[in-house]
């Protein structure tokens, strides 16, 4: 499930624990700055294979795991 | 036959301005400019030329390689735009500096002096020459927006030089280019045609700040991994990597995906912004001066900019 790699990404990423990210968590609340977005983004698009123009509406790990579906289809 | 690179310089103006300094004319603040770029201070350009600080880097450089101005056999300058469109930058300094060899600018961006090193190992390689001093200048603060926060902080003014002599120093070098105006770019002057029927330019240069992040970082360890193993080495190998100063968490990035350990990579941006192909030189010549490099050592450096180019080589240090 796309939310289940997203948040193990950014959990490593964040080094927190994979059950304290939601998917209402916002970036921002977890300390993601606009270039931290950058390096997650990054690392989502080599696990699945995808590219990712990165959004200014992406707040929340829904936007992304959505946005993710929606260009794996 | 390649190369070595027996002197180095660097000069740029005067004026230094801090994060704070500049809070004051954009919206911005030294805590964002710190923690998202790595940059406290820049130099920039008031009442002194292109012309004035790239001839001083490049005295320097001929004065720390004991070559004088007139046993130069070519002199190629780096940069985006000089002085003027015509004569050329590399044509100043050479009146500048009492050289008599033919002379030419290059453009490749940010990665302009990885450019000018392959176009030299050309020349050495068809013995067309047996001393080449490369420069490469830029003074950005005359290309961006000061009305634009998000570009106007990062940049900075200043010259890198490097005189070169025949030899085996330069192991490996890569260059690439895939053209796109897209993500980064900054328009010519729009002259004044009766004629044109050209809509209206905007005269600053335009960034895709993530989209060129990701460029470069990717760009920065697909090229370094290529050129070490090139050269026939590996990564522990590597004695001083010079990245292009662009943006240190492009750096910090680049870093944890490359095996290079972490203690050899060097940077002078908090003083000195992204001053494109300058940035690589500047940084060469203060690690020369402060006596970091022996002999044998070997160095990676690594480019990327506008475009979008890309280049990268591992020179042995044999000064």
């Amino acid at each position: 499930m796309t939310f289940d790699k997203v948040a193990k990404i950014l959990a490593d990423y964040r080094d927190m624990e994979v059950d304290q990210i939601e998917m209402n968590s916002k970036f921002d609340d977890l300390g993601l700055d606009s270039l931290d977005m950058v390096d997650l983004v990054m690392l989502l698009e080599t696990e699945f294979d995808i590219e990712i123009e990165i959004d200014e509406k992406l707040e929340t790990v829904a936007d992304l795991v959505e946005l993710i579906d929606s260009i794996k289809e | 036959m390649s190369f070595n690179i027996v002197g180095t310089g660097s000069a740029y103006p005067e004026c230094s301005k801090s994060n704070e300094e500049l809070s004051q004319l954009v919206d911005t603040s030294d805590e964002w400019i710190s923690t998202r770029t790595g940059i406290k201070s820049r130099h920039i350009s008031t009442s002194e030329s292109m012309t004035d600080f790239v001839s001083e880097a490049g005295r320097l450089a001929l004065e720390n390689a004991s070559v004088s101005p007139g046993d130069l056999d070519l002199i190629i300058c780096a940069t985006i735009r000089g002085d003027y469109i015509t004569p050329s930058l590399a044509c100043m300094v050479q009146k500048e500096l009492g050289a008599h060899c033919p002379a030419f600018d290059l453009n490749a961006a940010c990665t302009g002096f990885i450019y000018a090193l392959d176009v030299a190992l050309g020349y050495f390689a068809r013995k067309k020459a047996k001393k080449i001093l490369v420069v490469a200048a830029e003074a950005m603060s005359k290309l961006v927006d000061w009305k634009d926060r998000s570009t106007c902080v990062l940049f900075g003014d200043g010259a890198g030089a490097v005189v070169l002599e025949e030899g085996d120093g330069l192991l490996s070098i890569k260059i690439s280019a895939s053209g796109s105006k897209d993500f980064l770019k900054i328009d010519s002057s729009a002259g004044n045609s009766p004629f044109s029927e050209d809509s209206p330019i905007n005269p600053f240069l335009e960034m895709n700040g993530k989209e060129v992040y990701k460029f470069a970082v990717a760009s920065m360890c697909g090229d370094l991994e290529e050129v070490i193993g090139e050269a026939g080495l590996t990564q522990q190998d590597i004695d001083f990597v010079l990245p292009h100063q662009a943006n240190s968490r492009i750096i910090e990035t680049a870093k944890g995906k490359l095996k290079i350990p972490a203690e050899k990579y060097r940077t002078n941006i908090a003083r000195f912004g992204n001053t494109s192909s300058a940035s690589i030189p500047i940084l060469l010549d203060e690690l020369n001066r402060a006596g970091e490099l022996k002999n044998g050592d070997k160095l990676a450096l690594s480019a990327f900019g506008g475009g979008l180019t890309t280049g990268a080589c591992v020179i042995q240090w044999k000064k």
